[in-house]
């Protein structure tokens, strides 16, 4: 059974996209994101309002495992958003990551090309919560002053990863923390260190 | 929830084709009389109806190479219905109500047991549209120029 998409598209796209901007230019700051989707578990909604904001038929779209066995969220993504679904995590511009425990290496995905960085996959992990709190530091453009931020559950050898990704800028993926009614960001800019 | 076939009959799908057919030809007061006569539940937008161009492809005399005869405003609607089944709807111009109308009959249709009410229900949209067509065709009809009858006169 199909579930409805943005009760009002434009300004639901157009919200989302505002909050992901914001998160993305300032980050580690929350940014609220309140869409009122209901889509089919285990979509949640935040990962749903994103997929409705960002995708279209140009963009490749990777779903992690616990996603991609779910017939009605493909179903549900493919009927609003036409984008194709990819089994390549390099390929894909979008990968939306449900379990971020069994995330697979920030390296198997697009890192995009020296010629264009942009071509790379931004992620999109669904957490159980974020908060202003002392796990992360975080410093980098967009970053004024000591920001730390704690993010439950936090996927084992991720903050290696994260330095491995910035290390090879301006090649890296972009990483889109969602959690229950919120959205940060962790772009590939961003030195990310354990406190 | 039980799983639709993937391959649905192509009888069935020749019907849900036609019944769409006739929407497309009906006007939107037939098409709401008809809603209204079968009372549907609750309907839900999936997509709120929404407005496009889309491209329209023609045939010279119908089997010629096809080509692009220009761009037409097409409006589509996707509801849903509170038992789950849910209709579609692209209707040519921008009668966003007519095409939202024509999705809860495609929805209502579905179930076999209300296909019979929603065929009766589009009757007189079928009268209709057929009276229309006939009227046309005999305008066309009294405009025909028989070139046999301009035959040059030899002498």
């Amino acid at each position: 059974m199909l579930a409805p998409g943005f009760a009002d598209p434009v300004h639901g796209a157009q919200g989302t996209f505002r909050a992901v901007m914001d998160a993305l230019a300032r980050p580690g700051l929350l940014q609220p994101l309140d869409a009122g989707l209901k889509p089919p578990a285990p979509l949640t909604p935040e990962l749903a309002a994103l997929a409705l904001a960002l995708t279209d038929a140009d963009t490749p779209v990777w779903l992690d495992a616990g996603l991609a066995d779910s017939p009605e969220v493909a179903a549900y993504l493919r009927f609003h958003t036409g984008a194709p679904l990819t089994d390549d995590p390099a390929r894909a511009a979008f990968a939306f990551i449900r379990d971020p425990a069994r995330c697979p290496p920030l390296a198997r995905f697009a890192q995009g090309t020296p010629a264009y960085p942009d071509s790379s996959t931004t992620l999109v992990l669904a957490l159980d919560m974020i908060a202003n709190g002392e796990r992360l530091h975080l410093a980098g453009p967009g970053i004024k002053g000591p920001t730390r931020i704690a993010l439950t559950p936090l996927p084992e050898g991720f903050v290696a990863q994260l330095a491995e990704n910035r290390a090879g800028f301006p090649l890296g993926v972009d990483v889109i923390l969602t959690a229950p009614g919120r959205v940060a960001g962790l772009p590939r800019s961003t030195a990310v260190t354990e406190s | 929830m039980a799983t639709r076939p993937l391959q649905p009959d192509p009888e069935e799908i020749a019907a849900r084709q036609a019944v769409m057919a006739l929407c497309a030809d009906a006007n939107r007061d037939d098409l709401d009389a008809a809603v209204k006569a079968l009372a549907p539940p609750a309907v839900e937008d999936l997509r709120p109806p929404e407005t496009g161009l889309v491209m329209a492809t023609g045939r010279i005399g119908g089997d010629g190479r096809p080509f692009n005869l220009g761009e037409v405003s097409v409006t589509r609607a996707a509801i849903r219905l509170p038992d789950g089944a849910s209709g579609f709807a692209y209707h040519l111009g921008r009668d966003r109500t007519k095409a939202r109308l024509a999705a809860t009959l495609d929805a209502l249709w579905q179930d076999p047991a209300r296909r019979a009410r929603v065929e009766a229900a589009l009757e007189p949209a079928a009268r209709r549209a057929d009276a229309d067509r006939r009227q046309a065709a005999r305008r066309t009809a009294a405009t025909r120029v028989e070139f046999l009858t301009v035959a040059r006169g030899e002498d």
